[in-house]
């Protein structure tokens, strides 16, 4: 499983960064992208999922492998 | 005193005090039968009130503009009057980037946002909880406090003040400033303006105060020393940018916070649970944003458009019904209820798409901070005449009088 953010539609609410701090940054301006490649751990697929149902822009994606 | 409202889907009033005081079940009947409602009060607006039409409204920038973002419309001055005497007209500005389209809104928004990171408000937040524990411990032993004039409104103000580099015992004459431009000014349009310029004339004093011992480490030397295309930016611009920090950073936040306390006023069991769990506080400041989201913005209509079978013409208004979108139930579960550890919450109490509210992480920390400093001295309270609590609304809705008791 991964994490996208598409950075046309992030708005920098934030949101995804308090909920899944271990699968997304954000830069100066609150604009978020994944960590890393954004492959998500077992552990956090359910953050990952509570970041897409809580993301106002509707921005996040997931992408099953 | 304005007429009754009979039909709230063609003649609603949101100036009216049954609006005000308790707006959720007609959101409910105007969203099952008339989603985008329409007035002809205040200039006339139309109203939508579900999720999703909020969500397309505020994404489509090319019809939906922000130049006009207030509730009510704003006479304009007489012809003959002089041009000394209107705020804006006088200091050649709007309140960017709030007030602005792209292209200026691009650069403008990117100039405001790093001040606000999460980050960079992290750093107010010890002056924040010091400043709330002094207020409680303030009251505390009296047993009674208005836990909106007393508290509530206390806070942001010394805030805002802090940040943009200007003496904290402004605060009560800022309060009254933007509660006149933002509040009781909405209505009686001569108030509205004499506020603006009391706002901007004393604004443009700081900047030229700064001007003079530049370097200063806060919000206005920050703006003056910052360019765009590699020039400064200009001066007119950073006035506008430090009236839209104060007008947006202090009604706003102290409706939240006083919501907050309202609620909690009134259900013991999350008292409970925020001091037993405080790990839940993040999430539990989602909810009560969605719940009481005290914010109602305005687009004006760039160019005639048929949205959701109305005919909106280029000029009319459209009410940015935020509260209302976040109590729809086809986004959430239980919207009537709180629920501290609700999990789907995309809320757009801060608003969405590209004006998504600057402050956003401000607000949180202050609302996170002052509920929990009031919960660490008065775990056990309640409103002392749930009838007595007196509300502001139109654009800002929030309580305003709220007597509370402890043991």
């Amino acid at each position: 499983m991964k994490v996208k953010v598409d950075s046309e539609k992030c708005q920098g609410h934030n949101r995804c960064f308090v909920l899944a701090p271990g699968l997304f940054k954000v830069d100066e301006f609150g604009y978020a992208t994944p960590r890393g490649d954004g492959t998500v751990p077992p552990e956090l697929q359910e953050k990952a999922r509570l970041a897409v149902t809580n993301c106002p822009e509707r921005a996040i994606e997931i992408i099953e492998e | 005193m304005a007429e009754p409202v009979k039909d709230w889907t063609t003649d609603y009033d949101i100036f009216a005090r049954e609006y005000i005081k308790n707006p959720f079940p007609i959101w409910d009947d105007l969203r099952e039968g008339c989603p985008v409602a329409h007035s002809e009060r205040w200039g006339g607006s139309w109203m939508p009130t579900r999720y999703e039409d909020l969500f397309n409204i505020a994404r489509d920038t090319e019809h939906f503009s922000s130049r006009d973002v207030l509730v009510a419309a704003i006479q304009p001055p007489p012809e003959d009057a002089p041009e000394d005497q209107e705020a804006f007209t006088q200091y050649n500005v709007g309140a960017p980037p709030i007030t602005s389209d792209p292209p200026v809104h691009t650069w403008a928004r990117k100039l405001l946002l790093p001040p606000f990171s999460a980050t960079a408000v992290a750093k107010w937040e010890q002056e924040t909880r010091e400043l709330c524990a002094e207020l409680v411990d303030g009251f505390v032993k009296a047993g009674r406090a208005d836990g909106a004039a007393d508290y509530a409104q206390q806070i942001p103000p010394r805030v805002i003040a802090s940040m943009l580099g200007i003496p904290k015992e402004m605060a009560g004459t800022f309060t009254e400033w933007v509660r006149g431009f933002l509040e009781l000014g909405l209505t009686d349009p001569e108030l509205r303006n004499q506020s603006a310029l009391s706002i901007f004339t004393y604004l443009n004093e700081a900047i030229q105060e700064h001007k003079a011992n530049p370097g200063r480490d806060d919000l206005i030397g920050y703006l003056l020393s910052a360019t765009v295309d590699g020039a400064p930016v200009p001066e007119p611009h950073v006035l506008g940018t430090c009236f839209l920090i104060m007008v947006a950073g202090i009604d706003t936040t102290w409706s939240s916070i006083g919501s907050a306390i309202w609620h909690l006023a009134q259900h013991p069991e999350d008292r409970a649970r925020l001091i037993a769990e405080p790990d839940l506080m993040p999430n539990a400041i989602e909810e009560l944003l969605r719940a009481y989201s005290p914010v109602t913005m305005a687009r004006y209509v760039a160019s005639d458009v048929e949205y959701a079978g109305c005919p909106m013409s280029e000029g009319d208004k459209v009410l940015m019904n935020f509260p209302a979108a976040n109590r729809d139930p086809s986004v959430f579960e239980h919207p009537d209820q709180v629920i501290l550890d609700r999990e789907k919450n995309p809320h757009i109490a801060f608003g969405v798409g590209i004006h998504r509210c600057a402050g956003s992480n401000l607000a949180r920390m202050e609302m996170r901070v002052s509920i929990e400093e009031w919960l660490k001295r008065i775990p056990d309270y309640r409103l002392e005449d749930p009838e007595n609590v007196t509300w502001a609304g139109g654009q800002v809705r929030g309580p305003r009088k709220m007597p509370v008791v402890w043991p």
